[in-house]
């Protein structure tokens, strides 16, 4: 497949750095101001060097690469909340041109869901999503081969953020503002970890999770979000007293969706530590599955945005 | 091999242990004899229960003689009918059999200004409105009386109103401006 592919951060990077890998040839890498675009594919070694390095990616207009002959769009641009633009025209606009569109940005599918869908069933193309939920965990996946119809739950971590910070404050029984610049110098949290640690970031994926089971009808106004920024140290010694942790955990159903820090068993399965992520996944048929795994990150996302291209049919 | 357990193993096979933990409260009646308590504990703890409390009332005679326990424990929903079976078993009388008689347990933190909110209107709020009996509270305020303070309760709630419950503490705690963080039940496969 020929990727035109959309932000050129950590994910779109990587994703250009790991498409040869799996067989695909890079036609476009665009940021917000520049791009590079040839339709035998660009070089993509000199492209990063050139984003790494600090000048600009390419001399091509990312307008550019929508004219150039791609078979996947590949929307790795970062996360807007609201009318998630400009991520959702650029989806739009590879689906009204009859090609298919990999996202790795939530905004689109979180937001304005059934849009999508709309637009994706005018389309000879398809889109899928698995990087938006838990970068290299294959949980979208997993959830479309067990069919939405026959899951009944999603709940887990999913903010490596947050999940650091809470770990790091039960082992050492230091408070949360302590914690959290230190995640800041090892690179763990965001000079402005807002979404992380408030839970907007975990309550997107599981808008997404919930859409995805109930065919729509979630966006963030609708869940129901708590984040950890009030959780003392002290409080997780007094869970640790009863064999128990706090984690932030999320739950999508078709009834809703919840974030939110909750007790839970101190070696329970949804008690992962530092960075990883885990979701339980409730099926009719088949209990609980579990799956964990890094759920950020550059290469690891790039994984899931290739295992999506794979599985797309051909146009 | 497979998943073949070896023979001796008492635990159910069939026991599904990754879905967490839940309190349980059973009561028994035992004889007064030497060692019937422990005898009583051991099939609790051999089939993957794990013992929170026990209330040994020995003042307290049962009409037929017998005196009643009450042992709070936890283990995995799976292995809770496994648990009351090896007690059976074992010839121990399980005064409250039918599922819907076990009590259930939960803990919860609050956490805020918890002293100068009043915590024990709220813990009366809770047992009223919530329909719960506070067992045990253990409270830290590293600040002082009057910084933020966390405390956590551990609750005994009538059997399958634990989400009720919830629903009613987040609402006091609303009320109140106090952080709640509820358990996330196992086995709430729906």
């Amino acid at each position: 497949m020929k990727l035109a592919i959309l932000g050129a951060g950590d994910v779109g990077r990587s994703v250009a750095d790991l498409a040869g890998e799996y067989g695909h040839d890079v036609v476009a890498l665009a940021d917000s101001s520049h791009a590079a675009v040839d339709p035998d594919g660009i070089a993509v070694e000199s492209a990063l060097e050139r984003k790494v390095g600090g000048e600009a990616v390419g001399t091509a207009d990312p307008e550019d690469v929508f004219d150039t002959d791609y078979d996947v769009l590949v929307e790795a641009t970062p996360t807007t909340l609201g009318d998630a633009e400009p991520g959702f025209s650029h989806v739009q606009r590879a689906l009204e041109a009859d090609r298919h569109a990999v996202l790795a940005n939530k905004g689109p599918v979180a937001e304005r869901y059934e849009e999508l869908r709309a637009l994706e069933a005018e389309s000879a193309g398809s889109i899928r999503f698995e990087a938006t939920v838990g970068g290299a965990i294959p949980i979208l996946s997993t959830i479309e081969d067990s069919t939405p119809e026959a899951v009944t739950a999603v709940r887990g971590v999913l903010n490596g953020t947050a999940n650091f910070i809470l770990t790091r404050m039960a082992a050492e029984g230091l408070d949360y503002e302590h914690v959290l610049a230190e995640a800041q110098d090892l690179g763990v949290a965001e000079a402005d970890p807002t979404f992380d640690v408030d839970g907007t970031d975990a309550a997107l994926k599981f808008v997404i999770l919930a859409n995805v089971l109930s065919d729509g009808g979630f966006s963030l106004e609708d869940a129901t979000v708590e984040g950890i920024q009030n959780i003392p140290g002290s409080a997780l010694d007094l869970a640790a007293e009863d064999g128990r942790t706090i984690r932030l955990i999320g739950e999508a159903t078709r009834d809703g969706v919840r974030v939110g820090p909750r007790l839970v068993p101190e070696n329970g399965a949804l008690a992962v530590t530092g960075t990883r992520n885990i979701v339980q996944i409730e099926t009719r048929h088949a209990g609980s599955l579990h799956t964990s795994g890094r759920g950020a990150g550059g290469p690891e996302t790039a994984t899931a945005v290739l295992s999506d291209v794979g599985r797309l049919p051909p146009l | 091999m497979g998943n073949v357990p070896a023979s001796g193993d008492e635990d159910d096979p069939d026991a599904e242990t990754d879905g967490g933990v839940r309190a349980y409260t059973v009561r028994l009646e035992l004889v007064d004899e030497p060692g019937e308590l422990l005898s009583a504990l051991a099939p609790i703890a051999d089939n993957g229960g794990n013992l929170l409390s026990i209330h040994h009332e020995r003042g307290n005679i049962t009409p037929r003689g017998h005196i009643p326990v009450e042992v709070d424990m936890e283990c995995p929903p799976d292995r809770f009918d496994g648990i009351v079976e090896a007690l059976r078993d074992a010839g121990i009388n399980v005064i409250q059999a039918g599922e819907e008689h076990y009590g259930e347990e939960i803990s919860v933190v609050l956490i805020g200004h918890l002293v100068e909110t009043d915590l024990s209107n709220t813990l009366s709020r809770i047992e009223d409105e919530a329909d719960a009996i506070v067992q045990d509270l253990s409270l830290t305020s590293p600040e002082g009386t009057d910084g933020v303070a966390s405390a956590r309760a551990r609750l005994a709630i009538n059997s399958g109103r634990s989400t009720e419950a919830l629903e009613t503490i987040r609402a006091i705690g609303t009320d109140k401006e106090l952080t709640v963080v509820e358990p996330l039940l196992a086995g709430d496969a729906a």
